[in-house]
This record gives structure tokens, sequence and C-alpha cells, in this order.
């Protein structure tokens, strides 16, 4: 059996369906525990090492599993993989733990995960199955710092804990609070639109010169 | 000897032209002399929290426009009276970057997200204000006295703050001029947390104490009665919201006066009658509907009590004027006028139209006749 994997496969997830900027999945924690840079790279992390290891068991157990449970099943790898990373952040920085509060059980739920669960893993053999997990968590992992890092330098002064501006800097207190992660989100998803709509222009008008030419 | 002239037209039989401009133009021109008691009020501080604000939010229009996804044109003045009220609404002291802010925010996400003039859902200087009511709870709150010595050569110190940086207190100047730091604040602020009413003259004028109240209640109603008796602004809106406001207060007045302020301080504090006159009666957020514009001001009227009452803010106009909004739409559905010859008249039957010039006339509905509705045949598949 010789696993064929692409190169889209692994960018797929980062730029061309990312989970954050063009399906928008996984908002919970996006708007949630993004209020600093920290916590959004934290949320990351552990949602890389949830989504890679239960796609990859997913993938071996594909053949075994029946039809008609297969989203129970899903449901019990990737809980038990929450589980060990909730024990995991919880042994390394309680501080952290604290912060991020219950929406690292609430990995379990996130519909990325079950999302790629269900549409990738379940059809592919394991070896590009993690390969595009691995991709995918990259994309969810550049949403959750766009976010944290904005939200941050808006609503504290600072990045990673780091003042900028010095002491008197003013702090956004909407940023902090949920609306302001509504408006980053909406500025970011607006800028990606945007950013779209341009290389297509650009692209149509690429042709148009082309066939003017010949 | 002459005939005399007949002219005969058709409807409608408008009188003046009235374009979205003139109507924009003519509210710039009633919003001028309050903006000019204002700086009288507070001096140059003022001054610039006005012009910053307005320029900030004609530049975000200017931009938004070039995008060519807006409705409107930066020469309808649109802009210019969201840039006026939304200064109006600030302290005079606000720093002026968040003046800036709150003018960018008004245009963008209040006004352009939508679609432009006429499609907006909230009133935008609303949405500017609440935005940095959020951001920025204590420099909103902090207000200075009124007619101060020497505030046309000075700034007041808050309003100079670098971008991004925290304004400088207020106190500090205050004590040097010779005031203690509650001097500045607001009647509704001193009522809610110190439980002084203050009485009407100052209220009213402002011109015998250094109270910082904003602007001038009295002109508001001024300009407003202009506006109105030009028709390019309702009556119903402004007499609905201050009918109702007043109506609740005195209720709860005569309940217990030891707990309420009286309903006369309810109406000139704050900025009810500035929300009243300027913010409700903004013609693309409010219903159309005459019946509406009634339910639509007793709405707004009943919440700004409630809210000033039974929360823990002081003022509650701008929350109660962006749940009208929000409500308007259903507002004028349930509100919508039914047409002339459709009533259903109350305990007496509907006497039969005559048609003089056709006695035996008789129409559609008197016969009973029903209107076939539009069938559309179903589409033949392709073979």
């Amino acid at each position: 059996m010789s696993a064929t994997v692409t190169w889209d496969e692994f960018t797929e997830g980062i730029w061309r369906q990312n989970p954050v900027f063009v399906m928008v999945l996984g908002l919970c924690p996006m708007l949630a525990v993004t209020v600093s840079a920290v916590n959004a790279m934290t949320m990351g992390l552990a949602t890389m090492f949830v989504l890679v290891c239960s796609s990859a068991l997913v993938s071996l157990m594909r053949k075994m599993v029946p039809k008609e449970v297969r989203i129970a099943t899903y449901i019990v790898i990737i809980a038990t993989f929450v589980t060990v990373v909730d024990y995991l952040i919880q042994a390394v920085s309680l501080e952290l733990y604290e912060a991020l509060g219950a929406f690292i059980q609430l990995i379990v739920v996130n519909c990325i995960i079950l999302g790629r669960a269900e549409a990738h893993a379940s059809k592919n053999p394991p070896l590009p199955a993690m390969i595009n997990a691995l991709g995918m968590s990259i994309g969810f992992f550049i949403g959750l710092f766009a976010l944290g890092s904005v939200r941050e330098i808006l609503g504290a002064g600072t990045l990673f804990g780091v003042s900028l501006f010095g002491s008197g800097f003013q702090p956004w207190v909407i940023m902090v609070l949920p609306p302001g992660g509504f408006f980053v989100l909406g500025g970011w998803l607006l800028f990606f639109s945007w950013m779209g709509r341009r290389k297509q222009r650009k692209q149509t008008e690429k042709l148009a010169g082309v066939s003017g030419h010949a | 000897m002459t005939q005399p002239l007949i002219e005969i037209r058709s409807a409608p039989h408008l009188k003046a032209a009235k374009s979205v401009e003139t109507i924009m133009r003519h509210v710039v021109y009633s919003l001028l002399p309050i903006c000019a008691f204002y700086i009288f009020q507070y001096g140059i501080s003022a001054l610039a929290s006005i012009l910053v604000v307005t320029i900030a939010c004609l530049l975000t229009e200017r931009a938004l426009i070039s995008t060519g996804t807006q409705a409107g044109r930066l020469s309808d003045f649109s802009a210019v009276i969201t840039g006026l009220l939304l200064a109006l609404t600030l302290p005079p002291g606000f720093p002026l970057w968040m003046g800036a802010v709150a003018g960018v925010v008004a245009i963008a996400l209040g006004k352009a997200l939508f679609g432009g003039i006429g499609f907006n859902v909230f009133n935008p200087a609303l949405v500017g204000r609440a935005f940095v009511q959020a951001a920025f709870p204590t420099a909103i709150a902090t207000y200075t006295p009124s007619f101060l010595a020497g505030r046309f050569t000075e700034f007041i110190p808050s309003s100079l703050a670098l971008p991004l940086m925290i304004p400088a207190g207020a106190a500090e100047w205050l004590k040097a001029k010779q005031f203690d730091a509650l001097a500045g604040a607001t009647p509704l602020a001193k009522w809610k947390f110190d439980g002084v009413v203050v009485n009407a003259d100052e209220l009213l004028t402002s011109l015998s104490g250094h109270m910082a109240v904003g602007p001038a209640p009295a002109l508001i109603l001024l300009c407003g009665a202009y506006l109105a008796a030009r028709r390019f602004m309702d009556w119903r809106i402004p007499v609905a919201i201050l009918g109702s406001a007043a109506l609740t207060a005195w209720l709860l007045f005569a309940i217990d006066p030891g707990r309420y302020p009286n309903p006369f301080f309810m109406l000139f504090s704050g900025g009810l009658i500035l929300g009243a006159v300027y913010m409700a009666t903004d013609m693309a957020t409010s219903p159309v509907t005459p019946k509406g514009m009634w339910v639509y001001g007793a709405l707004i009227g009943l919440l700004t009590v409630v809210i000033r009452y039974y929360s823990g803010l002081p003022e509650g106009v701008m929350y109660a004027i962006l749940i009208g909004n929000a409500a308007s739409p259903l507002i004028e559905r349930i509100t919508q006028p039914t047409p002339f010859g459709r009533g259903v008249s109350l305990g007496r039957t509907r006497k039969r139209a005559s048609y003089p010039l056709n006695p035996g006339y008789i129409s559609r509905e008197e016969a009973g006749a029903v209107t076939p509705k539009k069938r559309f045949l179903p589409r033949k598949p392709k073979k």
C-alpha cells in the first residue's frame, strides 16, 4: 500500500481551506481565548496535538469501525487525546490552564477536528491524514495567532507580555471583551476576502492581456 | 376681462423638491448654533473636538466612498451631521485621538458596512459613541466644568493626550483652578452617585454655576422646532420620546418622591433632549409610519428612564435609541396604515361609495369580486 501525499494536501488547510478565514469553523475557542497571543498559541498547539493524533488513529481504524457508530467512535478517540492535553497543560502551567478554562475540554466539540475525521481521515491512509491534519491545525494556529496578537496589542498594549508602547498606554477595553473578538475577526475576514478578490482580478486581467496580444 | 388661469396638474403636488442633500444641509445649519454655544461653554477644547471628529468622519467617508461600494456622496452632508452629533455627545475634554477613533468607527462600522447612507440599521454617531464607551470607559465619563476662566486660551489637558496614550487626569488641573474634583460631575452622575438633584435654572442655561452640562437643552429644542416647522424632521418622534420619558418619570416620582428625581430633571439632564431631537429622528433608522413613530418614541423614552434608574450607568439615552433603532423595522411592520377604502369600520356598516358621474357603477370590491391571484405556470422541464 503506497500512500501518495500531495503538497496540496498539506497547504490546503493553511490557505485554500483555512479553517478560520475560509471555512469559518471553530469560532467558539477562536473568540473566547484569543485575548492574548500566548493564550491563543497554547490553544493552537493543543488543538494541533489533538487534531493530528486523532486523525492518525481514526485513519488507522477506518476499516474496522462500522458506519453506524463512526461519529461516536470519533468522539471517543478525540476525547481521549483532549484528556491527555488537558492534564498536560495543567501539569506544565496551572496559570495558563486557568486562563483557558473550560475551552481545553471543549476542544472535543471543535468542529474542525470532527470535520477532518469525517471528511478526510476516515477516507485516507494514516500518512496523508496526518499531513492534512497538520496543515489544518497550522491554519487554525495562524488564525488564532492573528486574532490574539491584535487583541493583545490593542487591549493591553503588549505582545507576549512585552510592553510595546510604554507605561502610558491606554488599553482599549472593548478588545478584551467578546465584541472586540468579533470586530477583529470581521476585520481579518474583510482583509482576506479583499486579498482574494484582488488576486482574482489580477488573474483575469492577465488572461485578458494574453488573449489581447495573441 | 381676462379669464382666471387654472393650472391642472396630476399628483404629486409637492411645493418644493426636497433632496437628501437639502435636508441634510438644513440639519447642519440647525446644528451650528448648538455647536457655537457648546464652544462658548467649553472653549477651544470643544472646538478642537468638533473639528477633529468631523474631519475623521469626512475622511473615512471619502475613503470608503471611493471604493465604489457605497450609496451616497461626500457632498450630501450626512457625514458632517454624524461628526457634529458625535462630537456633541462626547465630553468636551475627550482626548482628540479617541475622538478620531470614534469618528472612523461611526462611519466605517455604523454606516459603510451596511452599504452607505439610507441602509444603516443603527444611528452611525451612536455606534461610534457606543464603541468608545466600551473601549475607553474612564475617558468618556470624565467631564469638566463649563464656563471656566481662560477656556479660550487653554486646552483641557486630557484633550491633547498623545495617540494611544492615557489622557492626563483632570483632578489636579481643576485643583489649580480652585475646583474640587467633583465639580466635573454631570447632573446625572451627581444624582446617581451622590443623590443631589440639580435646580432647573442650572440645567437650562448652566450660566449660573460651573455645572458640567452638555450642549444647552433649550437651544436644541429651539433648533429642533425650526427643523420640525420646515418639515425636515417629524415632530412626532421627539414629542413621543419626551412625553413617554416625562410620564414614566412622573409616575415614579409620584410613587416615591424621595427616591426618584422630578420629571423636569429627567427631561433636561444628560443627553435626552439631544438624543430625542437629533439622534432618534434619523430618517434611515426610525419608522416611517406615523403610528410607528409614536410607538418608537414611547419605547425610547421608557427605556431611557428605566436604564437611568435601574442600571449601573448614569445615562441611558444612547442604548435606548440603539435598541429603538433595532426595533424599528418590526414596529414598521405592525403599524402599517390601512390603504384608503380598505379599512374595517368598527360597529357600523360602511356606506357604499357613491360615484356621482356614474350612479349605476358598482366597484369590484363592493360586487364581491375577488382579484384573481397571479399564477405562475410551472416551467416545463427541458427535454
